[in-house]
């Protein structure tokens, strides 16, 4: 028997320009942040983007978007409502806020399920914030999303570069693209992830103070973009991506 | 209109089977449908006469629904997925992604959400004919 979903969603994503997986092999080190910052950055400079949260456990981009009442249209599929200038796209619409305890291929086929029915359009940019690891999701990204590359978060601590140490390794032997490492939540002078990084031989794209008043902004898209993080990730847009 | 996506990916993957195999006809296409996946097949069936490539003009669609049987991974109860117990936006929801049934389900016997999915989930091609 063959799984029909498999073979249509490279086909789905056909019309985006450049599919960018926020990932790291730590949480709490703010991928979700950064993606969807990232996300609204692109899309203020003229691009057309997509969001897609793919921590299907614990999504939390819609908090920080403050996305609520909305509800996909069906139209030969699903098709993301649109968001502060962003297609945005999460297990929320039908999880609400209750909690969803998958397992591994419970993982899978959510996925699968998600991507054979979404129907994105053309996008110059669809970013997607991965839950943490590299586990499922990252496993099945690579192996159904052609043209995927991805962008790695850590914070300046050895133990949460000592596990993206491990997704960089996967990723390279698995020969995927990395467009690079942000070092976020940086408190103090020290090149130790950057020298990590480069030893890697991966680009280092650039570092992000930790933002005390970040905090404050949760649900507020315009007051995030004013945060001094928002500025260090648009620089981050203007120079590398 | 969710079963148009799934018809698309139903043709899309048998002409690149039918391809694959030299085919330049596909006869008969046995198409399994989980419970879980709660299709109209009415829609179904008319998006997929609507997509029809060349290769699929004669073909001949049988369908089989497969019953979704779930079983309790604490209590290693099993029960069938059942409609009527569930109101009609969560059925929307399992419509859409049939994983969310682990958000809104729960064993009858334990009340744990950590079941497996037996039966019933997902669309499958079962087999493929056709002539050369």
């Amino acid at each position: 028997m063959v799984d029909p979903r498999l073979n249509i969603i490279n086909e789905r994503l056909a019309k985006i320009g450049k599919i960018i997986a926020v990932s790291s092999g730590k949480g709490g080190v703010g991928k979700s942040m950064i993606a969807s910052t990232l996300a609204l950055a692109l899309s203020r400079r003229g691009y057309k983007v997509g969001l897609l949260d793919l921590d299907f456990s614990c999504p939390s981009t819609h908090v920080i978007l403050n996305i609520e009442g909305l509800y996909p249209e069906e139209e030969k599929g699903i098709v993301p409502p649109e968001a502060h200038g962003l297609r945005y796209m999460s297990i929320i619409y039908y999880a609400r806020d209750k909690p969803s305890p998958l397992r591994g291929v419970d993982i899978s086929n959510a996925i699968i399920e998600l991507f054979a029915i979404t129907r994105w359009g053309s996008l110059d940019f669809l970013v997607i914030d991965m839950p943490p690891g590299i586990g499922d999701a990252t496993l099945d990204m690579i192996r159904f999303v052609k043209g995927i590359s991805f962008l790695i978060v850590t914070t300046p601590s050895k133990v949460a570069f000592e596990t993206v140490r491990k997704l960089i390794q996967l990723l390279k032997d698995l020969k995927v693209p990395t467009l690079g490492v942000v070092e976020n939540m940086k408190m103090r002078d020290s090149l130790f992830i950057r020298e990590q990084v480069e030893r890697l031989a991966v680009p280092f794209l650039g570092e992000i103070n930790f933002d005390y008043k970040l905090e404050d902004s949760m649900g507020d898209v315009k007051k995030l973009l004013e945060t001094e993080f928002a500025q260090s990730v648009k620089e981050i847009v203007s120079k590398q991506l | 209109m969710h079963e148009w996506a799934l018809a698309e990916a139903v043709v899309s993957t048998s002409v690149r089977i039918a391809e694959e195999k030299g085919l330049k006809e596909i006869t008969e296409l046995k198409i399994k449908i989980g419970e879980l996946q709660q299709i109209d097949q009415e829609i179904f069936e008319f998006a997929l006469s609507q997509l029809r490539s060349p290769l699929l003009k004669n073909t001949k669609f049988s369908f089989e629904t497969v019953k979704a049987e779930l079983k309790c991974r604490v209590c290693n109860h099993k029960w069938r997925f059942n409609t009527k117990n569930i109101n009609e936006g969560v059925s929307e929801f399992i419509h859409f992604v049939p994983e969310i049934a682990h958000t809104y389900l729960k064993c009858p016997k334990c009340s744990s959400p950590d079941f497996e999915i037996l039966t019933g989930r997902g669309i499958w091609l079962d087999s493929i004919k056709g002539v050369k």
